[in-house]
């Protein structure tokens, strides 16, 4: 029964995540594109809670579907009606060439999955109870990948000036065009 | 494990990865491109967390922390051209930003 209801819940959550992700490629209003981008993160969260990864589905409801799509709403508003991309006509060979592209990366995929799923893909570790939760995450972090730890908060902290530095150019520009 | 086996998490996290592909490659907005960027580094997360259950080991989580870092990392400096571009009133399309172009 128990084993039911997991796969209700996964068949749910798939078509939930591949139909928003469809759709947040498919809007011409980017607002409803975010708003959808919204959704497929929560599914994928779900998706992350079956895996027993409860701590990365919790960052990721927090950090992804919170504090990212906040910052990309607030862009879109600030744009306006100029963030509008309406589907344009345009050279036709270029969406063929995308979409076969996109499909051979695709068959790709699968076929690769498909080889090694009768052998080694099959059989899942037995975890513990604190399997993904914060507390071995946290040991983790800190023990063996205290050096990708630092180097991430290196990495946020150059994305942080460049945002500002972006951000508050304009000024100088002006003054060399005048 | 209840529920599907690996394979079939494997195989949704491909099918993420196509579709962000495809927006990146089919839209011109960079907004849109960004969002569809976002739907790839996703893809490439549940991999991450789906051969960590795979193994019992905790790396793939921990790694898929510091992806989550980088993206949003990405999504700042990304939304800042956006904006330093609307700014200088130029149009928002990645097919006229050619100005690099060799």
């Amino acid at each position: 029964m128990a084993n039911f209801v997991v796969w209700v819940v996964w068949v749910v959550a798939v078509f939930a995540c591949l139909g928003s992700g469809a759709a947040v490629i498919s809007f011409t209003n980017p607002f409803y594109s975010a708003l959808a981008l919204i959704g497929n993160l929560g599914s994928l969260a779900v998706l992350f809670l079956l895996l027993s990864a409860e701590f990365v589905a919790a960052a990721q409801v927090l950090v992804y579907a919170g504090a990212v799509m906040v910052m990309f709403l607030f862009v879109i508003a600030y744009l306006g009606r100029r963030a509008d991309s309406p589907w344009r006509g345009g050279p036709s060979w270029q969406a063929l060439g995308a979409t076969a592209a996109a499909g051979a990366l695709l068959v790709e995929i699968v076929v690769v999955i498909g080889q090694k799923a009768s052998g080694r893909l099959s059989d899942e570790a037995d975890i513990s109870r604190g399997f993904g939760g914060p507390e071995a995450i946290g040991r983790l972090f800190l023990t063996d990948h205290l050096l990708a730890f630092e180097i991430t908060s290196i990495v946020l902290l150059v994305a942080a000036v460049g945002g500002v530095v972006l951000g508050s150019e304009v000024k100088r520009t002006e003054e060399l065009e005048a | 494990m209840m529920g599907p086996d690996v394979t079939w998490y494997l195989a949704v996290a491909g099918f993420l990865f196509a579709i962000g592909t495809l927006g990146v490659m089919l839209r011109r907005s960079p907004l849109i491109i960004l969002l569809s960027l976002e739907i790839m580094f996703n893809g490439a997360n549940l991999a991450l967390i789906t051969f960590a259950r795979m193994h019992g080991e905790l790396d793939g989580q921990v790694f898929a922390l510091a992806v989550m870092a980088v993206a949003a990392s990405g999504v700042v400096v990304g939304l800042g051209l956006i904006v330093a571009l609307n700014r200088r009133n130029l149009e928002l399309d990645v097919d006229k930003l050619s100005t690099l172009r060799g």
